[in-house]
């Protein structure tokens, strides 16, 4: 029985290790498709569902025999052919072949800008909020509003996406101009979305600083505002800066908040106000219709997605909020 | 001067404070206005199809049921191979991977559903959403009950195994009884989480109108309705919207107030 018990633990532990690695196996090998089509060149191409000419007629008799090295060539025919494509298709369509070439520039740029935008919206709010909580507020003020920003981080993404939709972006886009459907009130919402998680993991760092280091200083006469400055600050920066992190986290790989918003389209936005689409959203969208190497090419965003909060997450986790204990 | 960058300083961070309270009292309030006003018992008596919520309701609750199901037993398990029975790198390892799993995106979980259950089976089904939702779930499981069990002195164990008990024993009636109310509370939080969740759902339960017990179909979920719902162009739908999201936040709340209750009468 100890024995059957002492196997069924180590089991499920190792289950985790067998989760993670298959995650990891199963998108490279989804995505194998796309990445052998497209190698690395699939990060700056910002062309998504796009029929290109790969080869003429004239030239098809010589390049069958070495595709292989076609592939490489049809990268920079890429650019070359882009614009007379229209025309090449209405010549002669029947003689010419086509393929779909998939890209994740868009969804790429997509990601990273939202989250900056929700960073720089939330950072400077989260921290004041924190500071307020951990130094401002008196105790029982601090637990009720500390337990209502912990409630606000429960409440499910998707009901971020729908008020920021029907009622943050319409007041935003009169503010500024532009669409509704933009990077911007997708990154702001995005940004609110974080607000409480963010508040609320700084502001744990910041209670980590000893009592008697504060009251120390406040001995010497220190303002609050110095005391915050030159005691928790240096003290709990380590823990502070994984908190964000961690969120930057969270935030990168949010779909629902951001997938009301963003516009869902495969453009390049040429301005903060101009709808575009994020790795998640691109997913949330097109999935369900995509199939062969356009399915692929979604398993390839998928990975870049997993690898880059892997990456985000585990620098959080393991350099700050480690060194931070 | 130096009193008085103190008193812009506490005025900005107060304001902050107002400013970001102030949001996140926006969207409760526009949500609590807007559910109202559309809210109705007979939401819970029809199904989507004739206009209510009631098959997306119990279709949510039997998902994330199915995956607390699922996802309990191993997360626990796993958490008490970490903090009682491994020892040096591998249970420290499997403690790191689980924490970033616990903040891997949800939509790529859905995606490696997608790839290894719905793909095999051939379409969409309850068992693929349940599936999703565990795996979201585990990492948390694993996380409460690690740091649960640490906090039950060391003393216990040994009086425990003092007395002749084995191992396993010592572990089921001592050492999870002392950690009884915070494991519950952190299984609450973690049912609180995975019940609101949409995008592992997208693709791996999808969601359907008809009330449904079938779980090898496409199963009836209410966040992936309200992400239909909320972006179809009449005004009734995106007023069932709203009201399945009041339900839905009221539900979360409702769990979330319970497992700090909890928590704090123990105190």
């Amino acid at each position: 029985m100890e024995k059957i018990f002492q196997k069924l633990s180590l089991s499920s532990a190792t289950l985790v290790f067998v989760l993670l690695i298959g995650i990891f196996i199963t998108l490279y090998s989804a995505a194998k498709p796309a990445i052998d089509e497209f190698g690395l060149h699939f990060i700056i191409n910002p062309d998504w569902n796009k029929e290109i000419v790969v080869e003429t007629p004239s030239l098809r008799a010589d390049t069958v025999a070495n595709d292989a090295e076609d592939d490489a060539i049809a990268d920079e025919d890429d650019m070359i052919l882009d614009e007379d494509d229209d025309e090449m298709l209405l010549d002669d369509e029947d003689d010419t072949v086509t393929k779909t070439i998939y890209g994740g520039l868009v969804p790429i740029v997509g990601t990273l800008l939202t989250t900056i935008i929700a960073l720089t919206f939330a950072l400077p709010i989260a921290m004041g909020i924190a500071v307020f909580l951990a130094e401002i507020a008196p105790k029982n003020i601090s637990y009720v509003v500390g337990i209502a920003i912990e409630l606000l981080a429960a409440i499910p993404s998707i009901i971020f996406g729908m008020w920021g939709l029907y009622y943050f972006a319409p007041i935003v886009a009169d503010l500024v101009g532009g669409y509704q459907v933009s990077l911007l009130t997708a990154g702001l919402v995005l940004g609110v979305m974080i607000l409480p998680f963010m508040a609320a993991i700084t502001r744990d760092s910041m209670n980590t600083t000893p009592a008697v280091l504060k009251e120390s200083a406040y001995a010497l006469g220190a303002t609050k505002f110095e005391v915050i400055k030159d005691i928790i600050f240096p003290y709990s920066k380590v823990g502070i800066i994984g908190s964000i992190i961690l969120a930057l986290g969270r935030a990168l790989g949010e779909t629902m908040a951001v997938a009301f918003l963003i516009g869902s389209i495969f453009v390049l936005p040429k301005a903060i106000n101009d709808p575009t689409i994020s790795i998640p959203v691109a997913m949330a969208n097109n999935f369900g219709e995509a199939s062969g190497l356009g399915e692929s090419a979604l398993f390839y965003l998928a990975l870049i997605l997993f690898i880059i909060s892997f990456a985000v997450i585990s620098l959080a986790k393991f350099y700050f909020l480690k060194k931070a204990k | 001067m130096r009193l008085l960058i103190n008193k812009i300083f506490l005025a900005l961070s107060i304001l902050s404070a107002g400013v970001g309270l102030a949001f996140l009292a926006w969207i409760l309030i526009t949500l609590f206005m807007k559910g109202l006003s559309s809210f109705h018992f007979s939401l819970f008596l029809n199904d989507l199809i004739e206009g209510g919520l009631r098959n997306l309701i119990v279709g949510q609750m039997i998902l994330a049921g199915l995956a607390s199901l699922i996802g309990i037993p191993l997360g626990m398990t796993a958490g008490i191979y970490i903090q009682e029975y491994g020892q040096g790198r591998y249970a420290a390892l499997i403690r790191d991977l689980s924490d970033i799993m616990m903040s891997a995106p949800s939509i790529v979980i859905g995606a490696f559903v997608y790839a290894i259950v719905v793909v095999p089976m051939g379409g969409t089904s309850g068992f693929a959403g349940a599936i999703a939702l565990a795996i979201m779930m585990i990492p948390v499981v694993i996380n409460t009950t690690d740091s649960m069990l640490s906090l039950v002195p060391r003393e216990l164990r040994e009086a425990g195994i003092a007395l002749g008990a084995s191992k396993y024993k010592v572990i089921i009636d001592i050492v999870i009884k002392a950690a009884k109310v915070g494991i519950m509370t952190g299984i609450l939080l973690a049912f609180a989480r995975i019940i609101g969740e949409t995008a592992p759902l997208l693709f791996t339960s999808e969601t359907s109108n008809y009330f449904s017990l079938n779980l090898g179909e496409s199963f009836p979920s209410l966040t992936v309705s309200i992400y239909d719902l909320a972006n179809e162009p009449e005004e009734s739908s995106r007023d069932l919207a709203w009201a399945a999201s009041f339900i839905l936040t009221v539900l979360v709340l409702i769990i979330n107030l319970t497992g700090r209750f909890i928590t704090r009468n123990k105190k």
